[in-house]
């Protein structure tokens, strides 16, 4: 039996909103998150707004497992709220995160996560403003669960809808699509693929913001993630009414995630990306959006993959062979052949 | 006629089927695993997830496949523990480890994934893991070439063979279709290139009125197929007269474990009462099995029954012809 007095996992007490609770935010969460807004830990916290609109927007993430090639749950929680704000034309500027952790959860664990999260909050420029953080017993959550929520200043440049979309606009995607979703695959079934695919988890926002402040063609944005590319196209092609024509051969896929989901009877077009976004552009600023991507933002692999036809809200593909297949929805989760 | 599911899929997927539609039509056979597992064998399996203490372990596509009453994503739903793994050793790890847990692998598929459950079973006998049997409910695909060829009704006029199933049975065991039926057939691979070199043998043989069975896989397929992966299947299962959805009975179609291993046999050790299994009402998965109809003949199709909420297996199943079409249609 070993008595040693170190508090090395979380226990029920450290949500109990006592002693407990305070040292591991004062210990744990305070260091890393530290700014201006969150230090008064008061019930709510207060920033001024200036005219304009603002955008507000919430995530959860549940990931299994919760560290995986390419990043976290933490470095996830962040960037995917700060995603969703960005494809919207949104700034962002602050989030709140609010964890529920599974009792029994290492300490160090907790905090390499909120580092994780700080980190990334460094490098997007945003700060966590406010949280809260509850325990339930073991076996009633999986390890940890966070919620984000994001607020931003819609870019005045911005003009983004579905009611934009027209016959003749081009699609484009920043680069190669299907790694976050096959690296969780990988990492969470240990198929002993030599090769490693790692998650392309990255905040947007920039990107999106020098995009929307440099062509004003841009209609819609939207960002790739449960369901892939073609889930995100059928959604965007419902509720705007239009056709969606992809052209395989131009859909970026990285030679690694080609082989492994071919192996296991996986789509790509199917699997989650956490750093893709897909842009409907004019026609006419198609080209230069490409070029600047490109050049001006390193983004070699993004391409035009497709464009908009007068329709019904369907997804089309051009296959390499010259036929042509519809893309619908994802249904169920994505699942390995069977021979 | 393709009888793969996996070539179900790249044709449809790649745009052949809708590329070739003016010149030939291509029909969809027996050839999802998961499709032509009968309905008494779903519910067979239902009945044993609602057993104690016993966590079902399955490839992925049995789980949604919905039985005369329930499926096992809803019993899971409802406690049942099914497990997914995307191989048998997996299972027999996970065994090892939960050893106070019944570990039944679902034995699904044809002769491409029989070897790979009997070395499970060797591996489980070697580790001395008792916790760990398969249900089998495997199927072999030369009887049901011999029931589609025996149909009356059925005019099909070449064959695209399974090559994954023929690099184990090898060439050879297919010789019959043309020898005995007088049927062109060619076994292809996976590329749609590789099925498009099969059709165009397939032609070739009918405008010179011949009739052979060719291996078209040539970089994976030989005359007698994988000789230890037989020895392998010939040492655990012996074949047995088996149910298929559609089908009804087939001669030595299926292959049970032998006596000597009845230790493993899930069927020997947890004999469960199952009810009258009963087929989902107006589904036509057993007629699109046997190539009487195409998935967008059966009445349900793309309306009552997609792949969000499926009424038959060959539209739950990633190979199912249903789904194929479903997903894939221009």
């Amino acid at each position: 039996m070993d008595f040693k007095k170190t508090k090395d996992v979380i226990l029920l007490a450290h949500g109990d909103g006592g002693l407990l609770t305070h040292q591991l935010l004062k210990k744990y969460f305070l260091p890393h998150f530290n700014n201006k807004l969150l230090e008064p830990l008061t019930d709510a916290a207060f920033f001024p707004v200036k005219p304009g609109q603002i955008a507000i927007t919430t995530d959860s993430f549940v990931v299994d497992p919760i560290f995986f090639p390419g990043g976290d749950i933490g470095r996830l929680s962040v960037c995917g709220t700060i995603n969703d704000l960005a494809v919207s034309g949104a700034k962002p500027l602050y989030l709140t995160a609010s964890f529920i952790i599974e009792e029994g959860l290492q300490v160090a664990v907790l905090e390499q996560i909120i580092v994780s999260m700080a980190e990334t909050c460094r490098e997007a420029g945003v700060a966590i403003i406010a949280g809260d953080t509850k325990v339930v017993g073991r076996g009633q959550a999986d390890k940890i669960y966070i919620t984000t929520t994001g607020v931003g200043y819609v870019l005045p440049e911005a003009n983004l809808g579905y009611n934009r979309i027209e016959p003749g606009d081009f699609i484009i995607v920043n680069g190669p699509v299907g790694n976050h979703g096959l690296s969780i695959l990988l990492e969470r079934e240990s198929f002993n693929f030599d090769t490693k695919v790692l998650s392309d988890c990255a905040p947007l926002h920039t990107i999106t913001e020098k995009l929307l402040r440099q062509f004003k063609g841009i209609k819609f944005m939207r960002d790739l993630t449960r369901g892939g590319l073609a889930t995100n196209a059928k959604e965007i092609a419902l509720a705007s009414g239009k056709d969606i024509w992809l052209n395989e051969a131009c859909i970026p896929v990285e030679e690694n995630v080609k082989g492994v989901t071919e192996i296991l009877g996986l789509d790509p077009l199917y699997l989650a990306n956490e750093g893709k976004f897909l842009a409907i552009v004019s026609e006419k600023e198609a080209d230069d959006m490409l070029i600047y991507l490109k050049k001006g933002l390193f983004l070699h692999e993004s391409c035009i993959i497709g464009n908009i036809k007068d329709g019904k809200g369907n997804v089309y593909l051009k296959t390499g062979l010259g036929g042509t297949r519809r893309l619908n929805m994802l249904t169920g989760t994505p699942l390995p052949r069977i021979c | 006629m393709e009888v793969c599911g996996t070539h179900t899929t790249v044709i449809a997927k790649s745009g052949i089927k809708n590329l070739l539609t003016n010149y030939l039509e291509l029909r969809s056979g027996p050839g999802c695993p998961v499709c032509v597992t009968d309905q008494s064998d779903i519910d067979r399996i239902i009945e044993l997830a609602r057993m104690p203490n016993t966590i079902i372990a399955s490839f992925g596509d049995m789980v949604r496949v919905p039985g005369t009453y329930s499926s096992l994503e809803l019993e899971r739903a409802r406690g049942a523990h099914v497990k997914i793994f995307y191989s048998p050793h997996e299972a027999v790890t996970f065994a090892g480890k939960y050893s106070d847990m019944k570990i039944i692998f679902l034995g699904v598929g044809f002769e491409t994934t029989a070897p790979a459950i009997a070395l499970s079973i060797a591996e489980a006998e070697q580790q001395r893991i008792k916790n760990y049997s398969v249900l089998s409910v495997h199927k072999l695909v030369p009887p049901v070439m011999k029931a589609l060829l025996n149909d009356p009704e059925l005019h099909i006029d070449g064959f695209i063979l399974p090559g994954h199933v023929c690099t184990i049975t090898g060439r050879k065991a297919f010789d019959f279709i043309a020898s005995k039926y007088n049927i062109p057939a060619v076994i292809a691979g996976f590329e749609p290139a590789d099925i498009l070199q099969a059709i165009y043998l397939l032609l070739q043989q009918m405008v010179d009125e011949k009739a052979e069975t060719i291996n078209g896989y040539t970089r994976l397929v030989h005359e007698d197929g994988n000789i230890k992966a037989k020895e392998i299947i010939g040492k655990y299962f012996e074949p047995i007269d088996a149910y298929w959805r559609g089908f009804g009975l087939i001669p030595e179609s299926g292959l049970k474990l032998k006596t000597v291993y009845s230790d493993y046999d899930a069927d020997e050790r947890f004999p469960v009462k199952v009810p009258e299994s009963l087929p989902p009402e107006g589904c036509s998965c057993g007629e699109v099995l046997r190539g009487k109809l195409t998935p967008g003949e059966c009445p349900l199709f793309a309306s009552i029954c997609t792949p969000s909420e499926p009424v038959g297996p060959c539209m739950v199943s990633t190979e199912g012809a249903c789904a194929a079409y479903y997903n894939y249609s221009d």
